[in-house]
Formats: structure tokens, C-alpha cells, sequence
């Protein structure tokens, strides 16, 4: 019978099912990180359990890490705990730990990629939502709450009933301007905030055939926020040349038996799908959100809705709290709001080619007055690509400030947050009041570049007019 | 481990209303600096029970009359967001024993059930007439059968229902799964035999 991806890899890894109906499924790699660990390992310590297979664990420090301090102790000395915390708890349970002195650290959705630990046909769980961007792989990856971590770290297992699936294929050229960050915005705008609840999202179509991987992780990356758990492309040529010669890719004689065995996982033609959506490229805008939630979302040529436009009358109350919150006029042009802040990083863009787009057209212009601009590379080695290429020196040239790699004002659980009301044109993943570290702080979603072209006009801008793309 | 079996909870409610609720606004980022989740009931809706000064400002779960409430209601796609348990934690440690809502992010229900926090849902109108209930009387005692699937409060009773992997689990005593999980080993290493990237 034919198969996609989703149900070969769950397949692979069911165990048994369980007394209540649900699979107790193998959890292939998993991956940890300060916030969302400590609390499991105590509860393994209260157990008297080990953890199970401790090979398949791996570590790293991103949300808590300061981006702009790098010695330690840290100011923040509850920051410092939770970093002693993890560092015992690896070392005690004999995990691997990319600690910062091993020039591995980052944000754990951009570490995994890197050392090449997340493969095709495997499955993951990372205490943390946006997991799925391993799925850009062609792997199972499900972002997951503490007592998880600490059913992963025990048993390698966890209890899981399983997905429906969803094809969402986007055929066509992206029109000059438009990144994979609008094309994940742009089907989020579509499905709504939870459309995607219950289901695993298999992107595919001429688009995702032509993204780079790094492209496919930051559409991966956000499939939580249409509400579906996992999203993932199916395995190619572009995912095999990425994990050739990565430190935990396969070597020699298995590098080709590996590769065999990852084009087996991917979707056969004719798999069932429990739903198909289909999108035509050139219908995707430069996008950015106007509102609280990753939803709420406009090509940059259109208005903010008003509450009169509302479909129903849910859909009108949120239009009012996000207007009130956002401050922002309805029915009248995005464009043109007034920004305090830049921010480029996060796990949906704080990689190499995000960077890289935004050196290209930043070079030579400046950031507007007033406006504070940062871009904190993903990893230690994405910081250190990009020095080598010089993007740095760009960027600082520029007016951002360069910072050392972590999750920083993606959600503010370090020293970089936003101030009062301030509004920031964030390449991040969510727009949630007070996400940004100030419970009135306001938050614009877009792709890197249109954070640049923000950043240099000190208003939300479409980069397509301020950097003559066409 | 032999788990409580939890066939119903009953309490006084309070209404926290609206919908997509996420994560951030149950517990902003910032109280998740800590290494355990003891203490987290006092940061529950931090950010919409205090001004940018942290001054008080009044909240559904602050009136005296609230005080002491176990059951929650709420409106749709409760608990959306960042897959922080420390939400769910949250809510648990503010002495809340159950939410009604009209439905609930993924990873939020399911990280609710494994505290034997039963998270059911309810139909708008039903949910407003609890409420409605709760605030005419605020010593209303809501009853929240999950063998009955039904919400009775004040002479009423109001349909719930909650996926039926979920109360199994729960009226069974096997809501935490890690015991059954940690029987399955045996088999859990055998499957992982046959997965040439899990070996050492
Ligand atoms: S960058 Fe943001 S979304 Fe990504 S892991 Fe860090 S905090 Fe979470």
C-alpha cells in the first residue's frame, strides 16, 4: 500500500500500543535545552530512573544565554543556575552537551541541522514547539512538554495517537522579494491559528522541490504556529548534499546505505493524505503580521482589517484586542508604522543564507536614527560563518548590533527585550503580547530582508521598493 | 505507580474569558528561569493581573470571591502557543484541578492530562451558562463528570466531552504513562535494533 512519510516513520517506530489506544512511539533523537529540562531530570532523580539510551540525547544552552555577555557567571544569576543545572544534569546522565566553550552552542533547532544529528526517516522530540523544523529533513519531529522529556530521557519513548495528514503543496516560482518566511506566513494566514490542530504537515510541490534546506527549515519551523505539530518535506538530492560530511552524518560504506534507506521514507506516490491544500507561488506577497498572533497577517501592500470587515463576530473581537494592542489605526496602510526596533535571529531566521540576504542589500546603507538594530546569529558556527564572509562587519557597518548566537529577543528570557510600547520588526516566529520581553511591547513578523528594509527607513517598509528589487 | 483514578472534579469555577489564550500570557517567559516548577501558581496571567508596574489590576482569579476556585473556564484554542509545561504547571500550582474550554492547543492537552489535569471542552453557549452561574453565585459548585461526560452545576447539567484516549487515562489511573512506558523496554529495545542510526 502506499505510504507517506508520516506513516512509514511511525510505523518504524511504534513500539506497542498502549492500554488507552495511543502508540508508544521510539523517539530516535532527542534534543534538550535549559528551559524545559531541569524540572524532568528532577523528576528522573525523584524516580531513581537513568536515562535509557544516552547516545541519542543532545544538549545545548540558547534561551536563557546572554547574547552580549560571554563570561561567566552571568549577571543573571538565575540564568547562571539554570546553566550550572544543565551542565550537571549532562554531565551526571552522560549526555552529550554543546556547551560554549565547545563552539557547537546555538539554538537547538539550528545545532541539530549543523552537527547533522537530525536525519531523514528518524524521529525527534525536543521540549520545545518549534521542533518541527527538523521536518525539513524528512523526520518526525514533535516539539514536547516536560513530563515528556522526562518520559524520552527515561524510556526513549513516549505516548502519542497518531496524526491525520495534511499535503500542502506550493507550486512555482517565488516572485522577486518573497522568501519561505512569507510562504509560511502566508499558509498560516490561510489555515488560521489552528487549522492545523491534529494534523502533520507534508509541504511539497515545484517550491519546496527548489528551496534550500534552510529555506524548508523555516517554513518546518512554524508549522506550530498554524497549529499542526509536525511538518516536514520529503528527503532529496538538496537534503543529502547538506548532511554529507556533517560531524554525526553516517561515513564511508554507510554514508550510501544510509542515503538508501532515507529515499525509502520518503511519500509514495498515490499515499493517502487526509487532506490536500494547493498554492499557486505567485499568489504569495511579502508578508507581515499586523496583529497578536502569527495569523494575523497582510501582504505589505495591504490595510490593516478593520473590525467592520470581520467574518464573524469572534473574528471581530480579535481584530479589536489586536488593534488595541498593536496601537495600530484600522483599514489604514501597514506600511509606513513607525519602528524603535530590528530585530534578525531566531530559529526561523538566524542561519547563514538569512544573513547573507540581508549583507546583500544592506551593504552601503544605514540603519535610521533612532531605530535599535541587533542580529544575533543561530550557532556559534553560523557566527563564525558568517565573520568569515565578513557579513558581520556589514551588519555593525550598517548600525546592527552583532551579538553572540541565541535565541535573544525572540522571547526575551535574556537581557535583550523591548521596552514600554516599543514595536519591533522581528525576523522571529511569534507575535504574542508581551512576547518580546515588555508586556506591552509590540511585535511585526516578516522576513529578514524586510527587516532590513525596516530597519534602514525606521518604518515598515516593502523591501522590494527600498532596495530596488525586481 | 499507582495513579489516582480521576472519574470527576469538583469545585468552585471561575471564568477567565476569551480565545487563543497561549502559553506566553498562562506564564510570560520570563518566570520559566527556574530549575523546578514549585511556585510557578503566584505568575499564573502574570502580565493581565498586573500593570507594566506590577501593580495589581483586577482579574477574574483575584476576587476574593474566586479565591479557592479548582475548576477554570475559558474560551477557544486554550493554551496555544510555546509547548512550555510550565502553563499547564502553572495553572495546577494556583490550585486549579480542571479547565473547561471550547477546545485546546495540542500540546497543552496533552501535557495537562499527564498532570491529571482533565482539560474538557464545552460548547460556547454551554460554557457561558456555567459562567453565567458562577457569577450570579460565585459558591456554585461545578461538578465535571467524566464518566457521564456531562458538567452539572446550580440543577443544571451541560454536555463535555474530551478525546476518549484522554479519559481513559484518566478514569483508568493511567494518566502519567511513564509506568506503562517504562514496561515496554524490552520491546522499546528491539525496535531500536532495527534502526541502524540508534545504535552506540
Ligand atoms: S529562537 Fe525563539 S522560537 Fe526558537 S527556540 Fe529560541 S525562543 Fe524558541
Amino acid at each position: 500500500m502506499a505510504k507517506s512519510l508520516f506513516q512509514k516513520v511511525w510505523d518504524a517506530h511504534s513500539v506497542r500500543k498502549l492500554a488507552n489506544g495511543q502508540t508508544q512511539l521510539l523517539i530516535g533523537t532527542h534534543l534538550i535545552h535549559e528551559v524545559t529540562s531541569p524540572q524532568a531530570f528532577g523528576m528522573l532523580r525523584d524516580l531513581g530512573l537513568k536515562v535509557a539510551f544516552p547516545h541519542r540525547t543532545f544538549a545545548t544552552v540558547d534561551h536563557i544565554i546572554p547574547t552580549n555577555e560571554l563570561v561567566e557567571p552571568y549577571a543573571d544569576s538565575l540564568a547562571q543556575a539554570m546553566m550550572d543545572e544543565i551542565r550537571k544534569n549532562c554531565a551526571e546522565f552522560g549526555v552529550t552537551f554543546f556547551d560554549r566553550a565547545s563552539g557547537k552552542q546555538g539554538i537547538v533547532h539550528i545545532v541539530g541541522p549543523e552537527q547533522g544529528i537530525t536525519q531523514p526517516g528518524t524521529t525527534i522530540a525536543c521540549g520545545d514547539s518549534h521542533t518541527s523544523t527538523h521536518g525539513a529533513f524528512g523526520a518526525i519531529a514533535f516539539g514536547i512538554g516536560t513530563s515528556q522529556v522526562r518520559d524520552v530521557l527515561a524510556t526513549q519513548t513516549m505516548a502519542l495517537g497518531a496524526l491525520k495528514v495534511r499535503r500542502i503543496e506550493v507550486n512555482g516560482k517565488l516572485r522577486a522579494g518573497v522568501y519561505a518566511k512569507d510562504v509560511i506566513l502566508h499558509i498560516i494566514r490561510l489555515t488560521g491559528v489552528n487549522g492545523g490542530t491534529g494534523f502533520a504537515y507534508e509541504y511539497a510541490g515545484t517550491t519546496f522541490d527548489a528551496f534550500t534546506m534552510e529555506e524548508r527549515m523555516t517554513v518546518c519551523n512554524m508549522s506550530i504556529e498554524g497549529g499542526a505539530r509536525v511538518g516536514y518535506v520529503n528527503p532529496d538530492e538538496t537534503t543529502f548534499a547538506y548532511l554529507k560530511g556533517r560531524p554525526y552524518s553516517p561515513k564511508g560504506s554507510e554514508w550510501d546505505a544510509a542515503v538508501e534507506r532515507w529515499k525509502s521514507y520518503a511519500s509514495d506516490k498515490g499515499a493517502h493524505y487526509d487532506d490536500v491544500m494547493i498554492i499557486d507561488a505567485a499568489d504569495i506577497a511579502p508578508s507581515v503580521t499586523w496583529g497578536i498572533n502569527p495569523g494575523q497577517g497582510i501582504s505589505i501592500t495591504e490595510n490593516v482589517p478593520s473590525p467592520e470587515t470581520a467574518t464573524s463576530a469572534d473574528d471581530k473581537a480579535g481584530i479589536i484586542e489586536a488593534l488595541e494592542y498593536m496601537k495600530l489605526p484600522a483599514g489604514k496602510p501597514i506600511k509606513g508604522t513607525k519602528i524603535n526596533v530590528a530585530f534578525l535571529g531566531s530559529c526561523t531566521n538566524g542561519r547563514l543564507s538569512d544573513f547573507q540576504e540581508v549583507a546583500k542589500y544592506i551593504q552601503g546603507r544605514k540603519v535610521a536614527a533612532g531605530v535599535k538594530a541587533i542580529a544575533v546569529p543561530g550557532s556559534q558556527i553560523v557566527a563564525l560563518q558568517c565573520e568569515k564572509l565578513g557579513l558581520d562587519k556589514i551588519l555593525v557597518e550598517a548600525g546592527f548590533e552583532w551579538r553572540a548566537a541565541g535565541c535573544s529577543m525572540c522571547l526575551a528570557m535574556n537581557p535583550d527585550k523591548l521596552i514600554g510600547d516599543q514595536l519591533c520588526a522581528s525576523s522571529s516566529n511569534r507575535n504574542f503580547k508581551g512576547r518580546q520581553g515588555s508586556i506591552t511591547g509590540r511585535t511585526i513578523l516578516m522576513s529578514p530582508v524586510m527587516v532590513a528594509a525596516a530597519a534602514v527607513t525606521g518604518e515598515v517598509s516593502d523591501a522590494r521598493e527600498v532596495f530596488s528589487v525586481n | 505507580m499507582a495513579l489516582a483514578k480521576i472519574t470527576s472534579v469538583t469545585g468552585r469555577a471561575v471564568n477567565v474569558p476569551g480565545n487563543d489564550i497561549d502559553t506566553d500570557r498562562i506564564i510570560p517567559a520570563r518566570f520559566m528561569k527556574c530549575v523546578t516548577f514549585d511556585g510557578l501558581g503566584e505568575f499564573l496571567f502574570f502580565d493581565v493581573r498586573h500593570d507594566p508596574q506590577g501593580n495589581k489590576i483586577e482579574h477574574p482569579i483575584d476576587k476574593p470571591e474566586h479565591k479557592g476556585a479548582t475548576i477554570l473556564l475559558s474560551g477557544a484554542n486554550f493554551g496555544c502557543g510555546s509547548s512550555r509545561e510550565h502553563a499547564p504547571q502553572a495553572i495546577a500550582k494556583a490550585g486549579f484541578k480542571a479547565v473547561i474550554a471550547e477546545n485546546f492547543a495540542e500540546i497543552f492537552f496533552g501535557n495537562s492530562t499527564t498532570l491529571g489535569m482533565p482539560c474538557v471542552t464545552a460548547g460556547r453557549e454551554d460554557i457561558a451558562k456555567i459562567a453565567a452561574a458562577v457569577e450570579a453565585n460565585p459558591q456554585t459548585e461545578v461538578t465535571i463528570d467524566l464518566e457521564k461526560l456531562e458538567a452539572r452545576f446550580a440543577g443544571q447539567s451541560v454536555k463535555i466531552a474530551q478525546r476518549e484516549s484522554a479519559r481513559d487515562a484518566l478514569v483508568n489511573g493511567r494518566w502519567d504513562a511513564i509506568g506503562e512506558l517504562i514496561d515496554g523496554l524490552p520491546d522499546v529495545r528491539s525496535t531500536a535494533a532495527k534502526l541502524p542510526y540508534m545504535a552506540a
